[in-house]
């Protein structure tokens, strides 16, 4: 039904419009904050994701898949984990496994402290973001492709 | 005590709904209640007469903490959860397209 | 500098399938050839370090690496010591036959470059669940490679795939969940997760009301992850649904990996044995041995034969292990590197039958020998070993688990190991004689054998057959087999090993 395709209806769309940038800031606060207050990757990248499926479920797919399309959430997924591995084998070649590596580890509780533990909170959250909001975009297609009756 | 008796019959509700239900989304909901279950036995574990959030702050004295220790592995085996639930789910969107039923008593190609 | 100790190789093998699977997931569908290259140099490399790796633990004792430099037991410990680098050789070496052997079966399907993830990942699993020294750890790691494991089951997405996938998964994931409220326990009691600490501080605190009550959840769960049998009924469905290098994969190396060196590590050096214990052991293995034989006897459905074979080798790998002499242990560790060598030959061939073929029903094939020479010989081969024929190297395990277990005056459980031994010669004289004996079928005119790798494959893993027998003689059994006996039979000694071994 075209009003299905269309997505939801217009108090739904214009609530959608004015906060998915906000649920968006708010997750990356989370991430990036994840070493002094809690939080950290999980919750972090699952925001993240809330806020395109919120598009997706405001305004239909297509949208959604405008702004992100489904090999960019695979490439960030596959870009996430290349990363987390990344910083794994740097402190691997300093001595140890997950070395924290940097020297001047800062004051606590400012953003910039706590060795490499930041680094590791945005490349999870890349992952767990771009999985998540994968994993739905799946989901819903293929729901809509067996609804047209040619499978 | 009471809450961790509490805990293992969330658990046991779990468990009925898996052996018991015909539906296969019922028994992905009673998968889902199992596994929370244990991740909410695994978090109460830490509790410490009086304690509070271990979370430092500059102002306040490091004393009197829960345990932090459960809470890390707790949201290591949340995210396994969900990967789970996914997989589940899309598996039994398939199993709906080439059986045409979501009854588990219908779904029985394989015998012997 | 640092990076030259020898500790340095222990997390090599998780990272570098795990390095691998995650390019393999970037740029395995935009080049081609690139997921076949790098799984197959991927797992060459490791059978590589696995070999110095038992090298390295002749030499050096027991290996510990620091995680993040964080001494145990604050932070994570991976140990390597006999028993690791035992079912290290024995995990690499069949993925590396499978890897090659999948380069050509899996042409059949789509999309081969997720199906290197995956497998990728499940080798990464399995890897890391051999080499931690940690609890909650061995978990995570227990979960990735079933997760895998679930989504590989499902590959091909007909119809009885998704079911058996479905079944699998449910069950499996129950004995996680139990496995989980076993941890949960034991961080209660012993505040600690490591496992050398854990062993300690049991030691040290004395009986107590919990252990019994972990133990069974332990037993429930890996013993589901090992299909003993009250809790095998996924067995049958999963792997025949697997496409074949990945039948091969779960009934060779991941049962015996996430159940039962899960379970020799739990129980024999962490929470440490009583007779109790040996005794549901040597009764669960004993009862899988003869279930498994007596219902794969009227199976007309190749893989699903081999598949309840399966769960009858594991209960002779179990009885062995639940006998609790040094020579049963040593006869169940080399039951579990023989079993996982001819039973994922066995499941490759049954695959390469039905590359040519396309069926799996034994009563629409006949006579295969005249047109597939390599498949029938390295089945023949396979199924002498499994049968327990001399000189084949299944005969030397059984002999040994037999032995042990007349020597411990288990005359009962002795009976019924020659028992079901008579039943698998009957049972796979069955399969050759319906498969490869016999006249040709009209159907059959021209098929061909199966490509290279796939015939490489199971030629290579067939002479390991034959010369399998080698490695009971004394002076080879001491860099390989006695290490891993004296680490199981050594019970929580396994605790000062590890911590006299930090550095």
């Amino acid at each position: 039904m075209s009003k299905d395709k269309e997505g939801m209806t217009l108090i739904v769309k214009t609530v959608a419009r004015l906060t998915a940038g906000l649920i968006l800031l708010y997750g990356i606060y989370i991430v990036m904050h994840g070493h002094v207050s809690p939080g950290g990757g999980f919750a972090g990248g699952v925001i993240v994701a809330l806020s395109f499926i919120l598009l997706m479920l405001a305004f239909g797919k297509d949208v959604a898949l405008k702004k992100v399309s489904t090999s960019m959430a695979s490439t960030f997924e596959s870009l996430g984990a290349i990363m987390f591995l990344t910083i794994a084998l740097t402190g691997f070649v300093g001595g140890y496994f997950f070395l924290n590596f940097f020297n001047n580890k800062g004051e606590p509780f400012k953003v910039f402290s706590a060795g490499i533990i930041p680094l590791c909170n945005i490349a999870i959250s890349l992952k767990v973001g771009a999985g998540l909001f994968a994993i739905f975009v799946v989901l819903v297609i293929f729901k809509f492709s067996s609804n047209k009756g040619d499978r | 005590m009471g809450v961790y008796i509490l805990c293992l019959v969330l658990f046991s509700v779990g468990l009925y709904c898996i052996l018991r239900k015909r539906n296969v989304v019922k028994i992905i909901v009673g998968l889902i209640i199992t596994e929370y279950a244990v991740n909410l036995f695994f978090v109460l574990l830490g509790y410490r007469m009086e304690g509070r959030a271990p979370i430092y702050s500059p102002n306040q004295e490091t004393v009197n903490m829960v345990d932090p220790i459960p809470q890390a592995l707790v949201l290591t085996s949340i995210v396994i959860g969900l990967a789970v639930t996914a997989l589940v789910v899309a598996i039994a969107i398939r199993i709906y397209e080439k059986y045409g039923t979501f009854d588990i008593t219908q779904i029985k190609k394989l015998r012997g | 500098m640092n990076i030259l100790r020898p500790e340095t190789l222990i997390p090599l093998f998780v990272i570098l399938p795990l390095g691998a699977a995650f390019l393999n997931s970037f740029l395995g569908e935009r080049i081609k050839g690139f997921s076949d290259i790098i799984a197959n140099i991927i797992t060459a490399v490791l059978l590589v370090l696995s070999i110095f790796a038992a090298y390295l633990v002749n030499i050096s004792g027991v290996l510990v690496y620091k995680v993040g430099m964080w001494v145990p037991p604050i932070g994570i410990a991976l140990v390597l010591d006999g028993l690791s680098a035992f079912m290290l050789f024995t995990v690499n070496l069949i993925a590396f036959f499978i890897t090659a052997y999948s380069a050509n079966y899996m042409e059949k399907y789509t999309q081969k470059g997720k199906f290197y993830t995956l497998l990728l990942l499940m080798l990464a699993g399995m890897e890391g669940v051999i080499i931690t020294g940690d609890i909650f750890n061995l978990f995570v790691f227990l979960e990735i490679a079933s997760v895998a494991s679930y989504a590989l089951v499902a590959y091909g997405t007909e119809a009885e795939e998704l079911e058996a996938s479905f079944k699998y998964l449910v069950m499996s994931s129950l004995g996680s969940t139990f496995v989980l409220l076993g941890i949960a326990l034991v961080y209660g009691y012993a505040s600690t997760l490591n496992m050398a600490d854990v062993a300690l501080t049991l030691v040290q605190k004395g009986p107590s009301k919990i252990i019994p009550f972990v133990s069974v959840l332990f037993l429930m769960g890996f013993g589901l992850k090992a299909a003993l049998v009250p809790f095998h009924a996924w067995l049958p469905d999963a792997h025949p649904s697997a496409p074949a290098p990945i039948s091969a994969m779960l009934s060779g190396v991941l049962i015996k990996t996430l159940g039962v060196y899960a379970l020799v590590r739990i129980f024999y050096n962490v929470i440490g044995i009583n007779a109790t214990v040996l005794s549901i052991f040597m009764f669960l293995g004993t009862l899988s041995m003869v279930a498994g034989v007596f219902l794969a006897i009227g199976q007309w459905d190749m893989k699903r034969l081999l598949a309840y074979h399966s769960i009858s080798q594991i209960g002779y790998v179990v009885l062995g292990l639940g006998l609790g002499t040094p020579l049963g242990i040593l006869g169940g560790l080399f039951h579990l590197f023989n079993h996982s060598v001819f039973k994922s030959l066995l499941f490759l061939n049954a695959g390469a039958v039905e590359y040519s073929i396309g069926s799996r029903d034994l009563k629409e094939m006949g006579g295969l020998r005249e047109k597939m020479p390599v498949t029938a010989g390295t089945s023949l081969v396979a199924s002498m070993s499994i049968a327990g024929i001399p000189p084949f190297n299944g005969f030397w395990s059984k002999l040994l688990i037999i032995l042990a277990a007349l020597q411990a005056g288990q005359l009962t459980y002795a009976f019924f190991a020659v028992l079901a031994s008579i039943l698998t010669l009957a049972s796979f004289m069955k399969v050759q004689k319906y498969a490869f004996f016999g006249s040709l079928k009209k159907v059959h005119e021209d098929v061909k054998e199966v490509p290279v790798f796939m015939r490489g494959a199971m030629v290579m893993l067939a002479f390991i057959c034959i010369v399998g027998g080698v490695l009971i003689i004394p002076g080879i059994s001491k860099v390989f087999l006695d290490a891993a006996k004296d680490v199981v039979a050594g019970g929580t000694n396994y605790a000062n090993n590890v911590f006299g071994s930090i550095k």
